[in-house]
């Protein structure tokens, strides 16, 4: 079977790899490169665990051909926090209790923070839209919601993790 | 068989292999093709893609906004020409998906997705295909006709402007809020003139197996004012000549129940 | 947030404890918001193998033939699995319960009984190579008529879905077709009652559709032994279904679970252990098989639909004096645990009420439907919404407020319950006037002077007269223990076993004592709501695996059963 190279960063890190011919994101990151944050939880688009930021915009790795991120930036939850200080978004969401069986949490963790990147002060609608693409079969979405405008009120305080 | 993936810069090029491999699919935005892939869809072993930048442009021409074909629905909501549009594209998916879903990709998706090529059949938008001049052909022509279409690729969709915004309107009927799937979608394109409606178009998705225009109703709105006696007959006629599709997420029973119902509100601009 | 209610059995709580009432922080969250909680498919392994599964189009369909050569020879084919592949062919999940016989297969090879069965596994060395050799895999169908439908599949000629279970229906004790509750006379009640409301309800299956679909992986261990590393809810399951099937000592095993991308209820079958665990001991290597989400909603069990009928006997002032249920379990085509489903439904009848007589058959039936299996409460949720929508009809019917006519028959403390237990803890009333304030619906003085710590027990407190009958008995199952094989010979005219036809290869994998204590064990509380609950009595000593095939009678040893799950208490 073919392979073709590919280098990107991801998480702020180079990578090189090579990808089989055909092989979609999610695979790439979980077992080309061990990056085991992204989920499988359909392969369809439809649950949104498999959620990436390309470039700072979401898309779901189990539909992006791994081949076309070939010099682009991928940020994934591995990638949220910075050394032991979680990402504000990380911590209210376990200060809102927004993770259950956690399955969602890493997709749901980058939705947001492709919102408040581009969107410091969403509306409760934009929260809800935001995170329209992922699948919570836990916490009922209240918590998940709570805990993202929560972070948005808090941007600028950090803590440790 | 493994998958390849084969890349050329120019469409034409793109189009040519396209035509010479019975196992290969065009590649647009990949949400339908990889989501086949991943499932080991046997009919195709080749995704073909083009690096051809015209098929990404958005540009204003005189009849309308040319449209690439790999023009995400995010490139829509994005563009200042292609407002007209934003509800049929909003309407795609969750943000991850608009980032990635294309035009063309939306053309030839079955029901039930295919929210934009709803509101593009209502608008009467003009499908061009690479390696062929000419105008291409009419949308209409295009969805009866769609499967004859599989081994082209469309190069770019002119949609005409409404030249009174207000005169179109989209609704996607989905039991998740706010968002899921579509049971039914509706596209009303009703122009006036003289406060009557002149060239009216109805669409509707979900409810066969692509996209179609809903012709009784068009024929009962047309040269009326849009008062709620009209709007009350449009209701009542919703269904007719159309047999709804039954699948997993409703009934050809229930479709015909609430069709007319959604079309209602819809006239009327009461949004729950 | 929580609001505490002191006013309500105050001197029965402490509400001032240091942990209960007060948030507490998750101990996986931080582990789940760095995604660092570690999911079964979170390992990586070198070499690693995919296992996909040849299933069924059909709902029931005979097996003619299977030709795996086309798909053997595509590349990135490892081995293609069959029936006689698997040591132990043949299981059903509460065997480890003693509760239940071996009915269904892991891999089928002679017919299929419900859309998804499979019947051959393919291991290869991904997942596209996988998929692309089950598309190539032959099998030769000969469709039989299907049953999809719970009163169908029990008339006279309905085609057999189960073979061990000929009439499709699960069998009771040895001796009966349903699950049976008789307190009191319902018929001479019914006599005497003003009205009879009668009612039939319907509920679909539900599929737990967790985020993370079902799957487990396995690797060869140091030491002899496999690792697995599983989705499951039910480690113990999976351990010992593992074992049984494929003839491996327990001690063998090394499973490791805890982080579970929600279950509720639908990762407790522990079916993909045991595929896994066969690849790596067929191919060396280790071997993955996971649910597509496809499958995840097709062939992954589902709660069991369920269809009741209630009938009361209501007097005018709205007391009910007799309740009379048919029930019917839709377990799709096995067992796996729908008959423990109806235990616990009957023990929760009539609900939360005091009612003098009442009369249950509740039926555990197959049908061509996909095997159902526990979620959220199964066994008791589909019956209260029957109950519930009940109550409101009778409301209805009475002219009577829907909540008021619930306080009227609300169960109090020290009332004997159908299933003669006294009542005690009760709640509903209280229940009710919280939610009747909270929704500013007015309810009567009486109403609201009600407690549940009065007006119980006396007269309330006796257990009936109570007819019985022998309706539904049925021969050829003993009462003794199913899993074992080798029966204890009884008197001469006793059934010798279930006549089931030679579709069980073997059910000597675990040979069990065939006397054991008999005594009823004291419960202080219903039966647990999911088979892994720590057990509130000592569990029977666990099988052990390597034991030597017994050529004589298992020696007779005294050992404490939970007899209410295999109903073998000595009456």
């Amino acid at each position: 079977m073919a392979r073709k190279p590919l280098q990107f960063q991801l998480n702020g890190r180079h990578q090189a790899v090579f990808t089989d011919d055909g092989q979609n994101l999610l695979d790439l990151l979980r077992r080309g490169v061990g990056d085991l944050t992204p989920k499988y939880g359909c392969g369809q688009g439809t649950c949104g665990t498999c959620t990436v930021l390309i470039d700072g915009e979401p898309h779901l790795s189990c539909l992006t051909l791994a081949e076309t991120v070939d010099g682009r930036q991928i940020t994934t939850t591995a990638g949220l926090a910075e050394g032991a200080e979680l990402h504000p978004l990380q911590t209210a969401f376990m200060d809102n209790f927004a993770a259950q069986c956690g399955y969602c949490t890493p997709g749901m963790l980058l939705a947001a923070k492709a919102l408040l990147d581009r969107n410091p002060s969403p509306t409760r609608e934009e929260v809800v839209e935001a995170i329209s693409g992922n699948i919570c079969r836990c916490t009922g979405y209240e918590p998940i919601i709570n805990a993202i405008l929560d972070a948005a009120g808090r941007r600028n305080q950090r803590r440790y993790g | 068989m493994p998958v390849r993936v084969e890349t050329f810069d120019s469409l034409d090029a793109a189009a040519s292999a396209l035509r010479s491999t019975r196992s290969a699919r065009f590649f647009g935005g990949g949400t339908l093709l990889m989501r086949a892939a991943n499932h080991g869809d046997q009919s195709f072993d080749t995704l073909i893609r083009a690096r051809d930048p015209s098929f990404r442009h958005i540009r204003s021409e005189s009849e309308g906004v040319s449209i690439g074909a790999g023009v995400t629905m995010k490139e829509i909501i994005a563009h200042r020409d292609l407002s007209f549009l934003i509800p049929a594209a909003q309407a795609v998916g969750g943000p991850a998906v608009r980032n990635m879903a294309t035009v063309g990709g939306n053309l030839y998706a079955n029901s039930p997705y295919g929210d934009l090529a709803v509101a593009l059949l209502v608008l009467g938008a003009r499908i061009e295909f690479v390696g062929q001049g000419g105008r291409g052909v009419e949308i209409e022509e295009f969805m009866r006709d769609r499967d004859r279409h599989q081994g082209s690729i469309v190069r770019a969709v002119v949609v005409p402007r409404p030249r009174d915004p207000s005169s179109f309107r989209f609704v996607k009927v989905s039991r998740v809020k706010p968002k899921g799937i579509s049971l039914l979608t509706i596209a009303t394109y009703l122009p006036q003139s003289g406060g009557r409606i002149r060239g009216a178009r109805v669409a509707y998705g979900a409810m066969g197996p692509r996209p179609l225009r809903a012709t009784a109703v068009e024929r009962l709105l047309d040269g009326q004012y849009l008062d709620s006696a009209t709007i009350e007959r449009a209701a009542a006629a919703a269904c007719d000549g159309i047999e709804p599709r039954t699948d997993s997420l409703a009934s050809s029973w229930y479709r015909r129940e609430v069709v007319g119902i959604h079309l209602k509100r819809l006239l009327t601009g009461d949004r729950r | 947030m929580i609001e505490f209610r002191k006013e309500y059995f105050a001197d029965e709580r402490d509400d001032n404890l240091n942990e209960i009432g007060k948030p507490t922080q998750r101990q996986d969250a931080l582990g789940h918001v760095t995604g660092r909680s570690p999911y079964f498919d979170d390992h990586l392994f070198e070499g690693l193998l995919h296992i996909r599964c040849v299933r069924s189009p059909h709902d029931h369909a005979r097996i003619r033939r299977i030709d795996t050569s086309a798909a053997e020879r595509m590349p990135g084919v490892v081995r293609i699995v069959l029936g006689k592949d698997v040591p132990n062919n043949l299981n059903t999940l509460l065997s480890l319960l003693d509760f239940g016989i071996d009915d269904e297969p892991l891999i089928s090879d002679k017919k299929v009984s419900y859309k998804g069965e499979p019947v051959a596994a393919v291991i290869a060395e991904s997942e596209r190579a996988a998929r692309d050799a089950v598309a190539q895999v032959r099998v030769d169908w000969e469709v039989l008529p299907a049953v999809l439908d719970v009163e169908e599949a029990i008339k006279p000629g309905a085609p057999v879905v189960n073979d061990v279970y000929p009439g499709n229906r699960f069998v009771y004790h040895g001796k009966y077709d349903h699950q049976k509750l008789r307190f009191g006379d319902v018929e001479a009640a019914f006599r005497q009652a003003d009205r009879i409301i009668e009612g039939r309800y319907q509920m679909s299956p539900i599929e737990q559709a967790p985020t993370e679909t079902c799957g487990a992986i396995a690797a060869p261990e140091t030491n002899d032994r496999y690792v697995v590393y599983t989705s499951t809810q039910a480690l113990f399951f999976s351990l010992d279904t593992t074992s049984k099937l494929l003839r491996v000592p327990s001690n063998r095993l090394h499973l490791i679970g805890g982080t579970v991308g929600g279950g509720f209820g639908g990762k407790v079958d522990s079916l993909h252990e045991p595929m896994a665990v066969l690849g790596t001991m067929l191919t060396g290597r280790p071997c993955k098989y996971i649910f597509d989400r496809h499958e995840e909603m097709q062939v992954g069990a589902p709660r069991g639909a369920e269809r009741w009928y209630l009938k009361d006997g209501v007097m005018n002032d709205g007391r009910i004096i007799a309740r009379k249920f048919t029930g019917y379990f839709d377990s799709g085509a096995y067992t796996r645990l729908s008959s423990y489903a109806i235990i616990k439904a009957v023990g929760h009848l009539p609900g939360p009420y005091t009612i003098p007589n009442v009369y249950a058959d509740v039926y555990c039936v197959f049908t061509n439907r996909t095997p159902a299996t526990a979620m959220r409460g199964f066994g008791i949720t589909g019956v209260d919404f029957a109950i519930e929508c009940h109550m409101d009809k009778i409301a209805h019917e009475l002219g009577m407020d829907p909540i008021e006519l619930r306080i009227l028959n609300a169960y109090r403390d020290g009332d004997m319950k159908a299933h003669r237990r006294l009542a005690k803890n009760t709640a509903l009333i209280e229940c009710c006037h919280v939610a009747a304030e909270k929704a500013g619906w007015p309810l009567s003085q009486a109403a609201r002077q009600a407690s549940s710590l009065r007006d119980g027990g006396g007269a309330r407190a006796e257990i009936p007269h109570t007819v019985t009958d022998q309706h539904g008995r049925v021969e050829g199952y003993t009462a003794g223990s199913y899993a074992q094989k080798k029966r204890p010979s009884g008197p001469a005219g006793q059934a010798r076993g279930p006549q089931s036809p030679a579709s069980h290869p073997s059910r000597d994998s675990i040979a069990v004592p065939s006397s054991f204590d008999r005594a009823p064990q004291p419960m202080s509380r219903p039966a647990p709501s999911a088979p892994p609950a720590s057990a509130a009595v000592a569990p029977p000593p666990p099988p052990t695996a390597q034991r030597p095939a017994e050529q004589h009678a298992p020696e007779q040893r005294r050992v404490t059963r939970f007899s209410s799950i295999s109903g073998l208490r000595r009456r």
